[in-house]
């Protein structure tokens, strides 16, 4: 697992900040570090700030206060083409006006290598991709798939410790894309290169990232692994951006350590874990997840609250069912069921009690 | 084989041929397609291709003489490969004949006029003979060279013998700046060569004002393509405002900027820079007309260059920037290849109307800075249509040729007009 302590960080945002108009703020006081040999994904939705960021450590935008450090090394005046990190863009930026083997030799020409050295890199970096055989074509003559495997080898080819890439798979279809997610995560597991990545595809982040930074409005707001931040969302952006989520508004009724009861709007109780709950008669948001809602009373823990549920519709979708369920007055509260030979089956208007373990409903903050 | 014969032997379900059936059900929508486009090709027909055919025509027929000569027409035709030092006396009896009809039919101008081209001076040699003809004697060739000695001179003879046909490509042989002599057509001497120079230097300044144009468009054109949308607006309407000004109204401001008493002239004294009595002449000479037609050109080469800038996304410098070249061979080798269609859609455009170009020339030009239309447009003034007409398709068949070559070097298909 890469290190991601302070001393030993390949990669350091200190108190960046980015703005492009001089009114409004891009990047607010950014703080992180990037292990040597991580794999960290900046995830966000448009406007967020991941893209900014990204560009300010490839050197096409300047902080406007703050340091960026690669390798010890405060780079915030050395040009882009002097930082020696590699990038793959969105729409592959692969120079139509040259051959693959053209494209790939650029970065070494001019960094003024030999013919022989070159070639014998080209062909490794084609052979990294399975790409050898496509030297001679233009990047018109490849489809999608291809250009991004071109795209990726261009960028590796002159071995840089640092990659970037920019949404990189953005522009291909689902199964293609899941296909290239394994590729890139082998690529950076046997090449051992630092990766920063940005999307906005949670899927994406959740599966290839060590570490995944959720951008909004100018902020990180968690910095977590995936797992951390798929079960235990630190705020209410976090719990909605990431995944499927049922939200119940309520006023903390109790609390007591890591359990709090929440009373919400319509009068029922129900457990909860208190996230950043700080004192009762605080408003908070409880947030569970879909696949955490039981029905069955033996698989709840014993004395928990329960709440009444009444189905609204059922979306059959192979590997599992989805429940719609009218709970606490309003008709938005999934429940997923796994589609399994022994399954109970619900029946639209059928009336049920719906509840779940404390730790799996986290009491946020309002959004 | 197999894949291919079965192919070419497809019928449709109820066994027509497939090829003939798709013709069939084609052929609606392709005479409404015709019929949407035959306004244009009937304006383009009338309006473009008629008039020049009329005008390559005209450069390879004149009956100024041939219609006014019968007599001779027939003795020309009757003794092909005649002694022009020698006419017979046959000869000169048709001569006088038709020189006698010429006056009572009023035509001796045109037929003087048809010789004159070739030979100088007949225009004046032919109103002396035609009014003398009616009292000549037989025998005419004493009675005709007793008028003028000038009938006698081989040339002469030459000439009105390829004059006797209507079709001739004496036009072309002047225009390309050789002379009729009395042992036949001949290349002219050096000093004579007024034709093929000018072309020589239509073309010279031609591929100046293009270099000039593609220096001064790429910057701008660059600055258009990245610029926010509000500037770049604002930047295209200045680009654009030559075109919106009078052609004569630009002119004239270069004439008074340039001119020898103009605004720049008197700055440049006014600062020192130059004296009193050695102002720079800039104006009625080659300078002013390279200036000027720069000036009217270039948005010709800024919007060619600006559509295929617009679509050259950024991040292709971004990527070369990030293999680690510096902006230069960013310049050279990512983004100056993208930009080819451009360059050469432009310098295409900006070379072919500064080829035919003719008011600006004529205005500013003086006589040093003259090009090939002025000389043309010289020649229709004085209805000297024919040699006009030649000194054109020359210039068409150059023109014609660059296009071949260019399509040749870098494909018409790349060309990109915006």
């Amino acid at each position: 697992m890469a290190s991601t302590g302070q001393d030993d960080a390949f990669v350091a945002f200190e108190h960046v900040q980015k703005s492009y108009d001089g009114v409004s703020l891009v990047v607010k006081d950014l703080n992180l570090t990037i292990g040597k040999g991580e794999f960290l994904t900046m995830l966000g939705p448009s406007g967020s700030g991941k893209t900014t960021c990204l560009m300010m450590l490839a050197g096409f935008e300047t902080a406007t206060n703050g340091e960026i450090r690669l390798d010890g090394r405060p780079i915030n005046q050395v040009p882009p083409h002097k930082r020696g990190i590699g990038m793959v863009f969105q729409n592959y930026a692969l120079f139509p006006h040259m051959t693959v083997g053209e494209n790939l030799a650029f970065p070494l020409e001019v960094r003024g290598m030999g013919k022989s050295e070159r070639e014998a890199k080209i062909k490794r970096a084609l052979d990294m991709v399975q790409m050898y055989s496509f030297i001679n074509r233009r990047p018109a003559q490849l489809s999608g798939g291809q250009q991004q495997r071109i795209a990726l080898a261009r960028a590796l080819v002159f071995d840089p410790s640092l990659v970037l890439m920019d949404e990189p798979l953005g522009a291909l279809d689902k199964q293609l894309r899941e296909h290239m997610q394994f590729e890139i995560k082998h690529l950076h597991e046997n090449l051992g290169i630092t990766v920063v990545y940005v999307t906005h595809d949670q899927g994406e982040a959740l599966t290839m990232s060590d570490r995944v930074a959720v951008f909004n409005d100018g902020r990180i707001q968690q910095l977590a692994p995936p797992a951390d931040l798929y079960e235990r969302p630190d705020n209410s952006f976090v719990a909605q951006f990431i995944g499927e989520n049922n939200k119940l508004p309520g006023v903390v009724e109790e609390l007591s350590g890591d359990k709090a009861l929440v009373r919400l709007a319509t009068g029922e109780l129900i457990d909860a874990t208190p996230v950043n709950i700080r004192e009762k008669g605080q408003k908070t948001l409880v947030s569970i997840r879909p696949e955490r809602v039981e029905f069955k009373p033996e698989m709840m823990p014993a004395g928990i609250h329960t709440i009444d549920a009444e189905v609204v519709e059922i979306i059959y979708m192979g590997d599992i069912l989805r429940v719609v369920l009218k709970v606490a007055g309003s008709s938005d509260f999934v429940m997923k069921m796994r589609n399994t030979l022994g399954q109970t089956r619900l029946a639209q208007g059928q009336k049920i009690k719906v509840g779940w373990h404390p730790q799996d409903a986290r009491a946020l903050d309002p959004m | 084989m197999s894949e291919a014969a079965t192919t070419a032997m497809l019928t449709t379900a109820d066994g027509r041929p497939l090829k003939e059936a798709l013709a069939t059900a084609q052929a609606r929508a392709r005479r409404k397609a015709f019929l949407l486009v035959l306004p244009l090709l009937l304006f383009v027909l009338l309006t473009f291709l008629i008039p020049i055919g009329y005008m390559l025509k005209r450069s390879v027929e004149h009956d100024g003489f041939s219609a006014s000569a019968p007599e001779l027409d027939a003795w020309f035709a009757a003794n092909p490969g005649f002694d022009y030092a020698n006419p017979p006396e046959a000869a000169y009896a048709a001569l006088v004949k038709d020189l006698a009809r010429m006056q009572v039919e009023k035509s001796t101008g045109i037929a003087g006029t048809r010789i004159n081209y070739t030979v100088p001076g007949s225009i004046s040699l032919f109103k002396g003979g035609a009014r003398a003809a009616k009292d000549l004697v037989p025998p005419y060739k004493e009675a005709l060279l007793a008028v003028d000695a000038a009938w006698g001179e081989p040339r002469l003879w030459r000439g009105m013998e390829s004059a006797s046909s209507k079709y001739t490509t004496e036009f072309y042989k002047v225009a390309s700046d050789r002379k009729l002599t009395d042992d036949g057509w001949a290349q002219g001497g050096d000093k004579e060569r007024i034709y093929l120079y000018l072309f020589f230097k239509t073309f010279l300044v031609s591929g100046i004002i293009t270099v000039i144009c593609l220096l001064l468009a790429f910057p701008i054109a660059h600055l258009l393509a990245v610029l926010p949308m509000s500037k770049s607006s604002l930047l295209m309407i200045m680009v654009l405002l030559p075109f919106w000004t009078s052609l004569l109204v630009r002119t004239t401001s270069w004439i008074a900027l340039l001119q020898e008493q103009g605004i720049l002239n008197n700055l440049l004294v006014w600062m020192g820079i130059i004296s009193d009595d050695s102002r720079l002449p800039m104006m009625y000479n080659m300078t002013g007309t390279i200036v000027a037609m720069t000036h009217v050109l270039l948005p010709f080469m800024v919007l060619p260059l600006y559509s295929v800038m617009r679509v050259i996304p950024p991040s292709y410098a971004r990527a070369a920037r990030s293999l680690g070249a510096t902006s230069w061979t960013t310049f050279r080798r990512v983004y100056l290849p993208q930009t080819l269609p451009g360059i050469a859609a432009g310098s295409l455009l900006v070379f072919i109307l500064a080829v035919g170009y003719y008011i600006t020339p004529a205005l500013v030009g003086g006589a040093d800075g003259q090009l090939i239309s002025n000389l043309i447009s010289f020649h229709m003034s004085k209805s000297n249509w024919s040699l006009a007409a030649a000194l054109a398709a020359m210039l068409l068949a150059a023109i014609l040729l660059l296009y071949w070559l260019y399509d040749r070097l870098i494909g018409i298909d790349r060309l990109k007009l915006g």
